[in-house]
């Protein structure tokens, strides 16, 4: 089927040349209902912006009760009325903005915004394609996820309030209505919205898998991929493999919450209501289900990041990527063991300490491929010739992150330490720079690199440094913290911890933390504006190949139409890192290798 | 109006700066695209400098200022938290050293390697050598750090010591109920249907001949120094977590599956007080798994005491058999004998009803 999506591509849109094209396009078909992988691309990249904007709105208003708890913001009564009664957010209000904040961040930002974008955009055109294996399935991938997005945002208007009980779920919290306000109809919604989801992610997923490994062009072996491909592919397979399970997870609270069933109800008696007559269920079994998803959904997020990180460093420090083999063989061993260590979010449930012993030991092994990576792009940067992109120095910053954060995975993923640190702030530290920052890094870096190929303009870098400094130095100061915060025991979603003898002498901190927050918050605004203002107005392009890449992408037309290559597609004769080979600065992919050329 | 201003005053700012950027467009027009790049490049240069040594001083002013709030500062009040911290330092050292390693690295080269018209780049693709030397020594460090880290979690997990007190902890939306054995140190057997909230907090069978002597308290419980304790974790309602920091521990409070954790703590109460010196002390149980609305309130307290100030705490308790039932206890039907006779009989009644009903 993807061979004939294939032909139908090529016949349509191989030889027409882009004003030819131009002339059948509606409004409707090119910019809404477009099969160009392109447009959908951005679509998914502007819709994935909208929810960082609210999701870190979120944060920004979460921050403000942690900072300044005592204090009254009339303003906020205005803006979330019986939500911020006197000015103050009450605590449902506090938990919804957690949960619709992680819910947002991972799912629809990190997941959808990143992979989204970046497998949609980068994939033909890295790999010499007219489009994806099938257009229309892509479309509606991006269909789904924006109903998703819908939906999600309506649940917020509930009567009840959205869901708050985090958002990892889990019930019996998630399932009783009786037991908070917010798993009420909200949680139907967060329900319907994350199942939407998976039929979006699942659409892409395949799509992405089909088009890497039917649609190369010719020359184009698997091992001559630039390294975003190759993460972006096994980026695919985890959630290919992944997020089915996190939808039966779903479907079986779904008939506890609504169909009577117990598959995760016991022994439950609720305040104000009584005893409830389900009996035999395992709360247990809804975390084995989402974690099977959710700790894979780590590397969906971060897998893209590394790959396109890798790509920018090479090219950006004018030499090859180190070691592309081990590059590769560590993306597929931390792909295998992601399904392997989901159980090391459950060390304290009670879980067999002999099973948590397996986890252990799993857990720790990944970082041998990530530490692999890490000394490999070290070694990427050494006698290098550095050019300071704003998406060089994004893929920097993503490497300090990672460094910092993957540190931390090594005392959570060792049982007994994450007996003392989990669900502390040591934990919200961990993942916030691991993952969050630094895969947002990693989208920031992808966004600033390929903007000149996605509008024919560039971003301004003035603007591009001021984000960047202003990002990295923020991240450290608000997340760096929060360690002593969690080595010190203080838990996780608390609205407010003036009443606890143990934590409160943090008060001062979270101030710190809060106000730092606000102010990175608002650079990324001025990133917005960079953005949009650069899509109509910013300096133009006019070197088709503006960072001296040897990949694909800029071998299209600065302002490719739909089907990407005006006349043939380029053939591929080598590897995409032949950089400073021989003392030739770049030799792109689809210059053949000459007679005398020494071989990598 | 406050906030109108400030919106105002970050838009005022936000416009200040892009119209700074705009027109730095323009000068590196003027003077030349690849020459203003490269006096960019220099700036970026020096700044990934400044933020390695920055960075570093950073780290070390932090841990100035927030030490002292951690509870590193403090001795660990348990057996399990003396060899969770050691474990803590030693993960700490060998992480710390990568971690400067590594970022100084980064950053250093990042500053060294910048662009420079007259270095040729050293084309470097490929050494098996190199990286069998990062496979195995991670390899080899984390093998250690398993190796420790499972000795401890087969002790933190494994059976408590035979003489264990045991205490029950049951989690309810939100707040904490302590069960003790009573005289017979067996638990009564209970289900989930009897729970009553005024009386039974935990459905107790009172049929179960273990049961009547079984005793429940709220919020706080009380523990000896030194004796091990076994703690059996439930929840009434929605997954909980007995969160033990000064302990070093915590586990889940699952409906319908009973958990366990054990500890020994080392120092009463009154000791911590004085080594933090914080008169206001306390060992805190906090809810450590979101559970609700109030999940920040869940607040419970562990008492260790000497104990001789135990057996006097706990011959003070009432078993809650006769809390539920006050006619069964001989010293309270002595008082409601006399009680009733003065009124008339419609309360006891109701009592009586109502234990029907529990049966």
């Amino acid at each position: 089927m993807s061979h004939e999506a294939a032909l139908h591509t090529h016949e349509s849109h191989g030889h027409d040349d882009h004003g030819h094209h131009e002339h059948h396009d509606t409004f409707l078909t090119k910019y809404v209902f477009s099969q160009d992988h392109k447009m959908i691309a951005k679509q998914f990249l502007i819709t994935g912006m909208v929810w960082a904007v609210l999701g870190g709105l979120m944060s920004v208003l979460f921050r403000l009760q942690l900072g300044y708890p005592d204090a009254s913001f009339p303003w906020l009564e205005s803006i979330l009325g019986k939500w911020a009664k006197g000015g103050q957010i009450t605590p449902e209000a506090y938990y919804a903005l957690v949960t619709t904040h992680g819910t947002v961040l991972v799912f629809f930002v990190l997941t959808a915004g990143l992979s989204g974008t970046f497998a949609n955009f980068l994939i033909p055109l890295q790999i010499g394609a007219r489009d994806m294996a099938s257009p229309f399935m892509n479309m509606l991938s991006y269909w789904f996820f924006f109903t998703a997005s819908i939906v999600m945002l309506s649940s917020m208007f509930v009567e009840t309030g959205p869901f708050s009980g985090g958002w990892t779920a889990y019930p019996p919290l998630s399932a009783l209505g009786d037991a908070s306000p917010g798993s009420k109809s909200g949680m139907d919604l967060w329900i319907i919205s994350m199942a939407l989801f998976v039929v979006s992610s699942l659409l892409g997923g395949l799509n992405y898998i089909a088009t890497i490994l039917n649609m190369r062009t010719k020359g184009m072996s698997m091992t001559r991929l630039p390294l975003t491909i190759w993460a972006l592919f096994f980026t695919a397979v985890l959630g290919v493999l992944s997020f089915p399970v996190l939808l039966s997870g779903l479907i079986l609270l779904i008939f506890d919450r609504n169909f009577g069933t117990s598959f995760y109800l016991s022994d439950i008696f609720v305040n104000g209501v009584g005893a409830l007559s389900n009996e035999g269920g395992s709360a247990i079994l809804f975390q084995h289900l989402f974690w099977f998803l959710g700790h894979p959904e780590v590397y969906i997020i971060l897998l893209p990041a590394m790959g396109m990180v890798s790509e920018i460093m090479s090219v950006n420090s004018r030499k090859p990527i180190f070691g592309y083999m081990a590059m590769l063989g560590s993306l597929f061993s931390i792909a295998v063991l992601a399904f392997l260590v989901w159980a090391h979010h459950m060390f304290v449930t009670g879980l067999n300490p002999f099973l948590g012993s397996v986890f252990v030991l799993l857990t720790l092994l990944i970082a041998v491929p990530s530490a692999i990576k890490v000394f490999n792009w070290l070694t990427t940067l050494w006698r290098g010739n550095i050019r300071f992109t704003p998406g060089m120095l994004f893929a920097i910053g993503f490497v300090s992150l990672f460094i910092s954060g993957g540190l931390t995975g090594i005392w959570l993923g060792n049982a007994a330490l994450d007996i003392h640190l989990h669900d502390t702030y040591f934990v919200v530290a961990h993942f916030h720079i691991v993952m969050g920052v630094a895969s947002m890094f990693g989208m920031f870096a992808g966004v600033y690199h390929w903007f000149p190929k996605m509008y024919g303009r560039y971003l301004n870098n003035s603007l591009g440094y001021i984000h960047f400094w202003v990002t990295m130095a923020g991240a450290y100061l608000i997340f760096w913290p929060m360690h002593y915060e969690g080595l010190a025991g203080m838990p996780r979603r608390y609205f407010d911890f003036s009443i606890w003898e143990s934590f409160k002498q943090f008060a001062e901190l979270n101030r710190f933390i809060s106000t730092v927050a606000m102010i990175v918050f608002a650079v990324q605004i001025l990133f917005l504006i960079n953005f949009f203002y650069s899509i109509f107005k910013g300096r133009k392009v006019l070197d088709p190949n503006p960072w001296q890449s040897n990949t694909l992408e800029w071998t299209t037309p600065i302002n490719p139409g739909h089907g990407n290559w005006p006349g043939e597609i380029p053939e591929v004769h080598r590897w995409p890192y032949d950089y400073g080979k021989d003392g030739v600065d770049f030799i792109p992919q689809t210059t053949p290798v000459g007679e005398n050329e020494s071989s990598h | 109006m406050s906030l109108y201003l400030s919106i105002a005053i970050i838009a005022l700012i936000f416009v200040v700066i892009f119209q700074i950027a705009k027109a730095s467009e323009y000068v590196s027009i003027l003077k030349g695209e690849e020459n203003s790049r490269k006096q960019n490049n220099k700036i970026n240069g020096f700044l990934m400098f400044a933020f390695l040594v920055l960075g570093f001083i950073g780290v070390y002013v932090c841990n100035e200022y927030l030490f002292d709030k951690t509870l590193l500062a403090q001795p660990a009040a348990s057996v399990q938290g003396e060899k969770l911290d050691q474990m803590l330092w030693i993960t700490l050292a060998i992480t710390g050293v990568v971690f400067i390693a590594t970022q100084f690295l980064l950053f250093w080269f990042a500053y060294k390697y910048q662009e420079d018209e007259n270095r040729k780049v050293f084309f470097f693709a490929h050494s098996t050598k190199l990286e069998l030397i990062w496979t195995a020594i991670p390899a080899i460090t984390l093998t250690v750090l398993v190796v420790f880290g499972l000795r401890n979690w087969f002790f933190f997990t494994g059976d408590a010591p035979k003489n264990a007190m045991v205490v029950e902890v049951t989690g309810k939306q939100f707040g904490w109920i302590f069960r003790y054995a009573g005289k017979d140190a067996v638990f009564g057997k209970k289900y989930y249907k009897n729970i009553d909230p005024a009386t039974n907090s935990v459905g107790i069978i009172w049929d179960d001949k273990y049961a009547q002597d079984d005793i429940l308290t709220e919020q706080t419980m009380y523990v000896v120094k030194g004796q091990p304790v076994k703690l059996i974790i439930g929840s009434r309602d929605v997954i909980h977590d007995v969160g033990l920091s000064h302990f070093r521990l915590k586990m889940d409070a699952v409906p319908g599956i009973p958990t366990t954790m054990w500890f020994t703590p080392l120092y009463t109460t009154k000791e911590m007080r004085e080594k933090t010196g914080n008169p206001n002390f306390a060992y805190e149980i906090s809810c450590d798994q979101m559970c609700g609305n109030g999940h920040y309130s869940m607040k419970g307290i562990v008492e260790v005491v000497e104990q001789d100030e135990y057996d006097l705490w706990m011959a003070k308790q009432k078993a809650q058999y006769l809390v539920a039932f006050p006619e069964k206890d001989p010293e309270a039907a002595k008082a409601a004998a006399i009680e009733s006779a003065k009124t008339n009989t419609t309360t006891k009644d109701s009592t009586a009803k109502k234990a029907t009903a529990k049966m």
